[in-house]
């Protein structure tokens, strides 16, 4: 590590006065994006909210989600909403809240069907969240997720991979906004800002196949995060007032509604 | 002989296009140096992606990946690449592509940089060929 930290040094000192480039916009449009990459986890999304102030994050629970949806793309978008459930557990430090979470994800992973891997996971989150290991339990969250979408993939279920991805990256935003809400901090606010993100959540959406795509729900989500992409899209260098995070937190909270509702459309 | 291969080839491409291609021997290789490397940030409290993007950089190329960051965290993103490469280098830019001030770690076929944005939004992480042959490379960032 030493060793590291020196040549860091070295390569800052060797940085200083050099002039930066640019990259031309058809470069930047080319770019290299994938779900495991390109989309943050609700951890990195909750780690930059609580850097001005640890958040109340047991106000933000919410009530149980029904785990028995008929409906594959509805099972996906809820799937994604309690991973990222089980990660505001995790920042809480309640284990027993975890465990809860974890039983309901394992319960709607087996209603997709996916692989006996993601299965054992359950067991594995629950004997992480008896010890107390917190740092452990939000890799084991994400390496979950990931597990679903791989099993996907290997079911040929690609249309329901973002699905998981738009569950979870709505909930996160949900929970965000209604905390910056409740103690606006400038710092806080900024996280907000995803233009890009929703963008590629977006084109991810337009990718499925036209059965899912149509359904009604996915069709209504669909629909409303292009009110979301313009809510996500201030400037780069503005910080959203308290009336705007509040726009952002109606606007995904009436699609977390509808991803929840047990008679969805 | 051939052109069964290849015909097969076609119907696999068409019967199979969404599951992920195994990764090769050089990219595992090359994700073990990548892991090897982020997992000496996890020890100042650097928590990993999952995630890895792996694939070939050539000399006088590229790749460039798109990351969606959060002002207030710290990220570091790591590169592991495996023989020929003798050296990486690892470069972020904003989303308007100009280049941004990092801490930048390379050593043979492992390089780093860090970063703190203090916007959230997109950024591009550029992983180049300074010296060497085309290699297989990986990718994995750590965020704190």
């Amino acid at each position: 590590m030493r060793l590291i930290v020196a040549s860091v040094l070295i390569t800052c000192c060797m940085l200083v006065g050099a002039e930066p480039t640019r990259l031309p916009p058809d470069q930047l449009a080319k770019a290299i994006r994938s779900d495991e990459i390109s989309i943050p986890t609700p951890g990195e999304l909750f780690a930059a909210l609580e850097k001005p102030g640890k958040p109340n994050w047991t106000g933000q629970y919410r009530g149980p989600v029904s785990t028995t949806y008929n409906n594959r793309a509805q099972i996906a978008l809820n799937l994604g909403g309690l991973i990222a459930d089980g990660f505001i557990a995790v920042e809480a430090q309640d284990g027993q809240q975890v465990k809860n979470i974890g039983t309901d994800i394992i319960k709607l992973a087996k209603a997709l069907g996916v692989s006996q891997n993601v299965l054992s996971r359950g067991n594995s989150i629950n004997e992480f969240a008896e010890h107390n290991e917190w740092d452990a339990l939000q890799e084991e969250l994400e390496a979950t997720q990931n597990e679903v979408k791989s099993s996907m993939q290997t079911h040929r279920d690609q249309d329901l991979v973002i699905l998981v991805s738009v569950g979870g990256w709505i909930r996160g935003t949900q929970v965000v906004s209604a905390s910056v809400m409740q103690n606006y901090d400038e710092r806080s606010a900024r996280v907000l800002r995803q233009p890009a993100l929703v963008e590629y959540i977006h084109s991810k959406m337009d990718d499925i196949s036209p059965d899912v795509r149509n359904e009604p729900l996915v069709k209504e989500v669909t629909d409303q995060l292009v009110g979301v992409e313009k809510l996500v899209s201030f400037p780069p260098a503005t910080t959203p007032s308290i009336d705007e995070v509040r726009k952002v937190h109606e606007a995904v909270g009436k699609i977390m509604d509808e991803i929840q509702q047990k008679d969805g459309k | 002989m051939k052109s069964l291969m290849f015909a097969l080839s076609i119907l696999a491409a068409n019967l199979f296009p969404l599951v992920a291609a195994p990764e090769t021997d050089q990219e595992v290789e090359a994700r073990k140096a990548a892991l090897d490397l982020a997992g000496a940030f996890s020890n100042d409290g650097f928590k990993m992606r999952d995630g890895h993007w792996c694939g070939t950089v050539k000399p006088h190329e590229h790749a460039l990946i798109a990351v969606n960051l959060y002002a207030g965290n710290q990220y570091w993103f790591s590169v592991g690449a495996t023989s020929p490469a003798k050296k990486l280098v690892v470069s972020v830019y904003d989303e308007a592509g100009k280049e941004v001030a990092t801490e930048s770690y390379s050593s043979g076929e492992k390089a780093a940089a860090g970063f703190s944005p203090v916007s959230s939004g997109q950024y591009y992480v550029m992983v180049a060929l300074a010296e060497g042959e085309a290699s297989s490379v990986c990718f994995v960032y750590s965020y704190k």
